[in-house]
């Protein structure tokens, strides 16, 4: 179904690239990636993070001081970045601060403050006094410190679908200004380290070991997971928006498949890519860019290929994941990527995968191992997919001149 | 936001589905809450059907029921799942495990950890691929999952079935986050048109709701000590087939205001 565009009126983004989109757009330029060895404590051995430095020491504003927790300290320099909380004030002077909506994806939200209170508990088993199970672990404890932090009164919404989770926040917030619910919205995504997802993943055998990840190298294996916030302002387009960064189109799917692997052949990845074209009333060879969720692992990187393939044709469209450069940020993964998105229309510049020579020779989609710089780069799709089969594709593009 | 209801499902302690506990419900009969029988999905592949929690048999049994009653195939459904504490015992022995020396998880268990696990494994029971959200909202899961599953229904046309489940949680997590019992609402949402049981005209407002009145009944109790079971008013207006407003709390000063018309 056709979706009108909407404007991304101001976006924002830290990642182990870098606070703010200059850092990340000169981390993305100079092929520098954020990964680093692990050096969290109690993290599984050998494996490689994308950490961002200082989180500890951020603080959050007095009144919200209950809020205090990682997931929410990266929320608080992410809203600091880019002008990002002064372009939500003046939109509040807009719409009227009733009418913006907070519409974020999260997939673990504060659970490493409740990873910390485990381990303070007391000779009955209780967890300390002092830890604030609703404003921390509560995964509707991101949207709600956003929102007031931000001085808004509309709609809280929290997305939690995996990895897609800051993707889909992009999808339901445009449906809740297209239903009237709210005419603008912040949207966007936050996850953080945490041993959980570390552990849980190293369970599943699907870290990259003794180096970064490689998405899409022949030999890749595994993720290396990374933090990230971003957040992205939409609302509809105004007089004088012409020309300026917009989402043209999001798209969903399922795989009814399997919990944690993907449909081997794409299907719900393709069905997703097709569902943001048609919502974005575009054809395949209209978009410029692909970028892949690219996670590194086998799986995952073998069945987008084959989807890719399936949408664009065999080497249709140029294509790479960032995530060797930030990690894999699982609930702020599409968030992230829609930010990088828009980079990347901005700039014209297409990333190649970092950390490898070549793409899997097996692919049939045209995977860049370098930077390409193109004249014009106009519409971008990124995809974005999680366990429990979950699938959403965003189209990034600008506004017709 | 105009929306037809065109089926419903609940479960809880004493409400063992709708046919059942409609008279319950409209005040016809009297509330005797009993224990709830959550038998494993018989929809899904005998591996799957092993690995699913008491939150997940809770979700699917409600979602079942009103994907059944709708009439709809369950595979033409996009879904909304609507959870505070997810699957919160499943959480909680990985918390469990990890504060423990050597750290190790089941990888069963994380990936049932994921807050889209109940929706993960409806899509595997039905066979759809259509689009899944899941949502949390804390206290307010129930009003936040409805005006998300509506706005889907006005934006796009779909028909939606939203489900909202909440079980409680293991020790010490539940002595933070207190759940009194399990519960599930399902509603299956359409474009107004015919065939409905309901119109619904949802709204939200940037004003506070009134505080409820301490509860009294049995039902009112479940009510407050349980997120899903916000969605007992709205059942229980369903169920008595009466023009109703009701007003739903959102945070601290917005409310999500529901006018219930019977068809």
């Amino acid at each position: 179904m056709r979706q009108p565009p909407l404007s991304i009126a101001a976006h924002t983004a830290v990642s182990a690239m870098g606070v703010g989109l200059d850092a990340t757009r000169a981390a993305l330029r100079a092929r520098r990636g954020g990964l680093a060895p692990c050096d969290l404590p109690g993290a599984p051995e050998g494996i490689w993070v994308g950490r961002v430095r200082g989180l500890e020491e951020v603080a959050l504003p007095a009144p919200l001081a209950r809020f205090a927790c990682r997931n929410n300290r990266l929320a608080e320099l992410a809203l600091r970045a880019d002008g990002f909380a002064e372009a939500v004030a003046e939109a509040r002077e807009r719409h009227g601060a009733e009418r913006i909506a907070v519409v974020l994806g999260t997939s673990t939200a504060g659970i490493e403050e409740t990873e910390q209170a485990y381990r303070r508990r007391d000779a009955e088993g209780r967890l300390p006094a002092d830890f604030d199970f609703e404003h921390t672990h509560d995964l509707y404890a991101l949207p709600r410190y956003v929102r007031a932090r931000l001085g808004l009164r509309g709609p809280a919404m929290v997305v939690s679908t995996a990895c897609t989770s800051g993707a889909r926040a992009w999808l339901d917030a445009a449906a809740l200004i297209a239903a009237g619910v709210a005419d603008a919205a912040v949207v966007g995504g936050v996850d953080t380290l945490c041993r959980m997802t570390l552990h849980g993943f190293a369970s599943l055998e699907l870290l990259a070991r003794g180096g970064p990840t490689r998405p899409c190298a022949a030999d890749r294996d595994g993720i290396s997971i990374g933090e990230a916030a971003a957040f992205a302002l939409l609302e509809r387009p105004r007089a004088g928006m012409r020309g300026g960064l917009a989402l043209l189109g999001a798209g969903a799917s399922t795989d009814g498949h399997h919990m944690s692997s993907p449909h081997p052949e794409g299907l719900g990845a393709a069905a997703a890519m097709r569902a943001a074209l048609e919502a974005a009333g575009l054809a395949p060879r209209e978009i410029g860019y692909v970028n892949l969720h690219g996670t590194g692992t086998r799986a995952n990187d073998a069945m987008e290929d084959r989807a890719v393939a399936a949408v664009f044709g065999p080497r249709g469209v140029p294509c790479s994941s960032t995530k060797g450069w930030s990690g894999h940020a699982l609930g702020a993964s599409g968030a992230l990527e829609a930010t990088i998105a828009a980079l990347c229309v901005e700039e014209g510049l297409i990333p190649g995968c970092l950390g490898i020579e070549r793409a899997d020779p097996g692919f049939e989609s045209a995977v860049l191992a370098e930077n390409r710089e193109v004249p014009r780069l106009d519409r971008v799709l990124s995809n974005s997919f999680g366990f429990g089969g979950n699938n959403c594709a965003l189209v990034i593009g600008r506004l017709p001149a | 936001m105009r929306v037809a209801v065109v089926g419903v499902a609940v479960l809880g302690p004493g409400l063992p589905g709708w046919a059942a506990s409609a008279p319950v419900l409209a005040g016809a009969a009297p509330y005797a809450p009993a224990p709830l029988a959550l038998p494993p999905p018989a929809a899904l592949p005998a591996t799957e059907r092993r690995r699913t929690s008491p939150a997940v048999r809770l979700a699917l049994a409600a979602a079942s029921e009103a994907a059944a009653a709708s009439g709809r195939a369950p595979a033409s459904l996009e879904t909304v799942f609507a959870s505070s504490n997810g699957d919160g015992q499943v959480v909680g022995a990985i918390l469990e495990a990890l504060s423990a020396p050597e750290g190790a998880i089941s990888p069963t268990q994380f990936h049932n950890s994921v807050h889209n696990a109940a929706a993960g494994y409806w899509g595997i029971a039905v066979g759809s691929t259509r689009p899944s959200v899941s949502v949390g909202g804390y206290d307010q899961v129930f009003a936040a999952g409805l005006l998300h599953a509506a706005a889907r229904v006005a934006a796009t046309g779909a028909t939606v079935l939203f489900c909202a489940y909440d079980a409680p949680l293991d020790e010490p997590l539940a002595g933070c986050r207190p759940t009194v019992a399990p519960f599930a609402a399902g509603l299956v949402l359409a474009p107004p048109g015919q065939g409905a049981l309901a119109r619904l005209d949802i709204r939200y407002r940037a004003e506070p709701a009134p505080p409820p009145p301490p509860a009294a009944t049995g039902l009112e109790v479940l009510a407050a000590g349980n997120p899903a079971a916000r969605a007992l008013p709205l059942l229980r207006a369903l169920a008595r087939r009466e023009v109703a407003r009701l007003m739903l709390p959102m945070l601290e000063d917005g409310r999500v205001e529901i006018a219930v018309a019977p068809c």
